[in-house]
């Protein structure tokens, strides 16, 4: 048995663990939550609110749910419904009649929505590259360089944003580009970019895609917001469907969080472009084989979920509806905030709120007025000055609206 | 070795239109850069109405000033100068087509991951895949542990589809998860495994973090194992689950293994077990199963417990639990957590990895939990926050479906009576059949082998002692799908079969070696 003392000597295992510090966008929200404030805002995470400042099932989804809810689902039908949920997502991404998707030259899997398709994917790279960095666009969501770096890749960021113009800054961009080393790997947000809601036009992407093919780069695109910047999905994947034919063999992490509203059931999926079938069915297994490390399979809840949207055609056709009303919503929302903070003759340029596009304003405000619009008006937003349009309503618009003015006004 | 050489002939109509600008453009740069200047010939992108200009021109100068040919060396000539590519360098848009009549260089597609080679197929997963493929009607599918009634069929348990119907009634919504996971289902899987009153919970010492079932709570407790014990060793039982050493591997943890199984006696060997631990460096973690060891389902008894607790204290080592069965060994939820309790009453800070993949049937949803039990409530909140912080960049919040079936099955007092009821169901079926078979064996066998060890084995698994080619034969001869160490599960296995595997197991024993 052993003495009292002996245990003793063992205390402290963890003595040698600190704190994590919270996180930036998560941690606004906890921040939220404890605030007992009645006028409170929370514009920190990307989740969808209705105007009633509520989250949001889509009725597409209680369908579905009804479909298969107390059904003696066969865990043995995990594979199949796996293979629907990737042979419908990548229709999404890259067009129903997409050659990639007809011949079956892509290597796709289900996972843990874009947190763990992107996750799937730096793994992977470093597995097959390991001495590669990978580039960001700055500034990119927080989680992308703890992705990468948890996967031991070296990361690095090119020029995106223009704190100025609160626009592109397209010639850096292009800069950045050129001066990589060849053969660089590249994350691009194909639309409604978080945090900045700066999307390169059409005709940008294709200087973008050429560039990239003359410097033999690798694209992957983190698709987390398809439908909500135009309202549009075939539209919003406009950049994938122009880098597809221009024969770049890219990579995509695609999330049903937003779009489907199905952010707690961690749905997604990642694909990557092979040259012939053969490849597609090496890389797949190799994707797999990471996956088993570390999860050994996805969720099959948000999975039947989605398959079963978006295989019956009436049920994606509401979904499709559902997406533009959620879109045209924060569209509005945006429209009333700069209209607000005008007739308020604020002494600052609000244009960029109706310009950036998708569920993320960058509105430019410092990290001291942003500290302000928390403390003094318990409005809560993260440090960089992204708002969340999605959590702006008709009820607190006003509210926003003065308050952002109060913090900004003697500038 | 890269070749930039295919023929235009090969492409479809619209694909040689683009290729072909893109030949040309692509070809123009080369020449470009081994003159050394820095602008492109061409930098501008036409459009879509010179299209037909394009193809003229990238027609005409493609076999008029653009022959390229490999020349002894592998290297290429583009005009009077040469190239060389290497692999890692390869341009993905240069593809490597026919070589054989060389006329013209076209961009189409390679790929980055031309070396990716197939990764083998999991064991325990590619017998399941082998079992469907197989058309023999006496066909028998012991792979993997995954529990089937007596007619063969998956399980859905019934608390879980009232618990599922409550919710759909609820109509709740699905917003993110906190990183940690449902708050709800942490509460009830702590209490589940420790037991409410015990100390550990009431002194706020454990740290619990919703995972994505064992697999996905066990990498977590590899991360933080090797970021804050880099260097530090795992130890793990000799057999063990086959992804074990996958999970340690990918999360950079090193590991070795401990003496378990004893093919003499088909039973534990714990002199040798207690021995390695022993021999290990101070500060090893060591991984146990709680109950149910998979794969031999043998299980030290109370006693042997109390002598590895002592040992791994002496040696100031860390256990690791991974209790993936736990109801499922003995039928009583309380008894399976045995080990565990034990070793928390002993004031040891230690590591609990769960599963409901097994007890409640939820294997598809991915619902699991990783335990850190601190000496103190501080301490137990910071490792909590180091844990989110390696779930974040790994997916950064947990799924919600099943963590919400546990926290209403567990969580309510009527569903987790039902609860226990069924659970006690499932593993009695088993032990049920794990008698018929040992019958089967005896009255079959008339070599006079000792069979009990089926008997003393617990959980879903028996360990056969059957070889890898004795295995096989049980596959190629009998259609009876198993894992090559000799696992069989007996979760797969219905009283009907029993007679029948009796005669494989014993055909592959004595006349097969």
């Amino acid at each position: 048995m052993s003495t009292s003392t002996k245990a003793l000597n063992r205390l402290g295992w963890w003595d040698r663990v600190s704190p994590a510090s919270k996180d930036p966008i998560t941690g606004v929200t906890e921040a939220f939550l404890a605030d007992t404030n009645p006028h409170k805002i929370n514009l920190g995470v990307g989740a969808y609110r209705d105007d009633e400042g509520k989250p949001v099932v889509l009725q597409c989804v209680r369908n579905a749910e009804a479909k298969i809810a107390g059904c003696d689902f066969m865990e043995s039908n995990a594979t199949a419904v796996g293979s629907k949920l990737v042979e419908e997502s990548v229709k999404l991404a890259y067009g129903k009649d997409a050659n990639v998707v007809k011949e079956g030259t892509l290597a796709g899997l289900q996972a843990l929505s874009g947190t763990g398709a992107c996750r799937l994917f730096a793994e992977f790279q470093r597995r097959f590259h390991p001495e590669s960095p990978i580039y960001f666009p700055d500034p990119t969501w927080p989680n992308h360089p703890n992705i990468w770096r948890d996967a031991q890749v070296p990361v690095r960021t090119f020029q995106y944003y223009h704190p100025v113009s609160k626009g592109l800054n397209f010639a850096a961009l292009m800069d950045d580009i050129k001066n990589a080393p060849d053969a660089s790997f590249f994350l691009l947000h194909p639309c409604a970019h978080n945090p900045t809601g700066v999307d390169p036009t059409a005709e940008q992407w294709r200087e973008i895609s050429y560039q990239f093919k003359v410097k033999s780069h690798f694209p992957f695109f983190d698709v987390a917001y398809q439908g909500f910047a135009s309202g549009d999905l075939d539209m919003d994947a406009q950049a994938i469907r122009i880098f597809l034919e221009d024969g770049h063999l890219i990579g995509c992490a695609q999330s049903f969080a937003k779009n489907m509203g199905l952010y707690g059931h961690r749905v997604g999926c990642l694909s990557v472009l092979c040259a012939d079938a053969k490849q597609a069915v090496a890389v797949k297994s190799q994707l797999q084989q990471i996956a088993r490390a570390m999860y050994s399979n996805p969720p099959i809840h948000g999975l039947l979920l989605v398959s079963t949207i978006l295989s019956d055609p009436e049920t994606k056709a509401l979904w499709v509806k559902e997406v533009k009303v959620m879109a045209n919503r924060i569209q509005q929302m945006r429209s009333t905030l700069r209209e607000s903070l005008e007739k308020l003759a604020s002494p600052l340029n609000w244009e960029h709120i109706t310009k950036q596009v998708g569920m993320f304003c960058f509105s430019g405000l410092t990290a001291d007025q942003v500290d302000r619009l928390v403390r003094e008006f318990h409005i809560y937003l993260t440090r960089d000055g992204r708002m969340s349009m999605a959590g702006v309503t008709t009820s607190n618009v006003s509210y926003l609206a003065n308050a952002i003015h109060e913090v900004t006004r003697y500038n | 070795m890269s070749h930039l050489i295919a023929s235009l002939n090969d492409l479809d109509p619209l694909s040689k239109v683009l290729t072909g600008f893109d030949l040309f453009r692509h070809s123009a740069l080369f020449i470009n850069k081994r003159n050394n200047h820095s602008k492109l010939i061409c930098n501008h992108r036409p459009s879509m109405t010179s299209t037909s200009t394009m193809l003229s021109l990238a027609s005409a100068s493609l076999t008029a000033s653009l022959s390229v040919h490999e020349n002894l060396k592998g290297r290429l000539k583009l005009g009077g100068g040469s190239l060389s590519f290497k692999k890692e360098k390869a341009n993905p848009f240069i593809n490597t087509k026919s070589f054989s009549r060389i006329s013209m260089v076209a961009a189409i597609k390679v790929s980055r991951f031309e070396g990716v080679t197939m990764a083998p197929p999991d064991p325990i997963l590619g017998v399941s895949e082998a079992f469907k493929a197989d058309n023999d009607e006496k066909k028998l599918n012991l792979g993997v542990g995954a529990y089937r009634t007596e007619e063969l069929q998956p399980y859905v348990l019934n608390v879980v589809k009232k618990a599922e119907n409550l919710m759909v009634e609820r109509g709740e919504n699905k917003e993110y998860l906190p990183i940690e996971g449902l708050a709800a289902f942490n509460k009830v899987t702590a209490e589940l495994l420790f037991g409410a009153s015990n100390p550990v919970i009431k002194e706020q010492r454990v740290a619990t973090v919703q995972g994505l079932s064992g697999t996905g709570s066990l990498r977590l407790a590899a991360a933080l194992i090797e970021r804050y014990f880099p260097g530090a060793k795992v130890l793990i039982s000799s057999p063990t689950w086959g992804n074990h050493k996958n999970i340690f591997n990918d999360a950079r943890v090193p590991w070795s293994e401990y003496r378990y199984y004893d093919p003499k006696t088909v039973g534990l060997d714990f002199d040798g077990m207690i021995a390695d631990i022993k021999a290990a460096p101070e500060g090893s973690f060591v991984l146990l199963h709680g109950c149910a060891h998979n794969p031999t389902g043998i299980d030290p008894t109370p006693e042997q417990w109390e002598k590895i607790a002592d040992v791994i204290q002496e040696k100031n080592h860390i256990p690791f639990f991974d209790v993936a069965y736990q109801g499922f060994a003995s039928g009583s939820l309380d008894a399976d957590a045995g080990s565990v309790r034990l070793f928390a009453a002993r004031g040891m800070e230690l590591l609990v990895a769960q599963s409901y993949s097994k007890n409640l049937g939820l294997y598809a949803e991915r619902i699991g939990a990783i335990n850190v039990v601190c000496t103190s409530a501080d301490a137990a909140t910071r490792v909590k926050s180091q844990l989110k912080r390696l779930a974040r960049p790994m997916y950064s919040n947990p799924p919600i479906h099943g963590a919400k079936i546990v926290a209403n099955v567990v969580g309510d007092p009527t569903l987790f009576n039902e609860w226990k009821a069924e659970m006690e169901m499932m593993a009695g079926r088993i032990k049920n059949v794990r008698q018929k078979l040992y019958d089967s064996l005896t009255a079959k066998d008339k070599s006079g082998k000792d069979w009990s060890f089926i008997l003393e084995q617990i959980g879903m698994f028996s360990f056969t002692g059957l070889n890898k080619v004795q295995s096989d034969n049980m596959t190629n001869k009998w259609h009876v799908y198993m894992t090559k160490d000799g696992r069989i599960s007996l979760a797969g296995l219905s009283l009907a079969k029993c007679e029948y595997l009796a005669d494989a197991i014993i055909d592959s024993f004595h006349n097969v070696s």
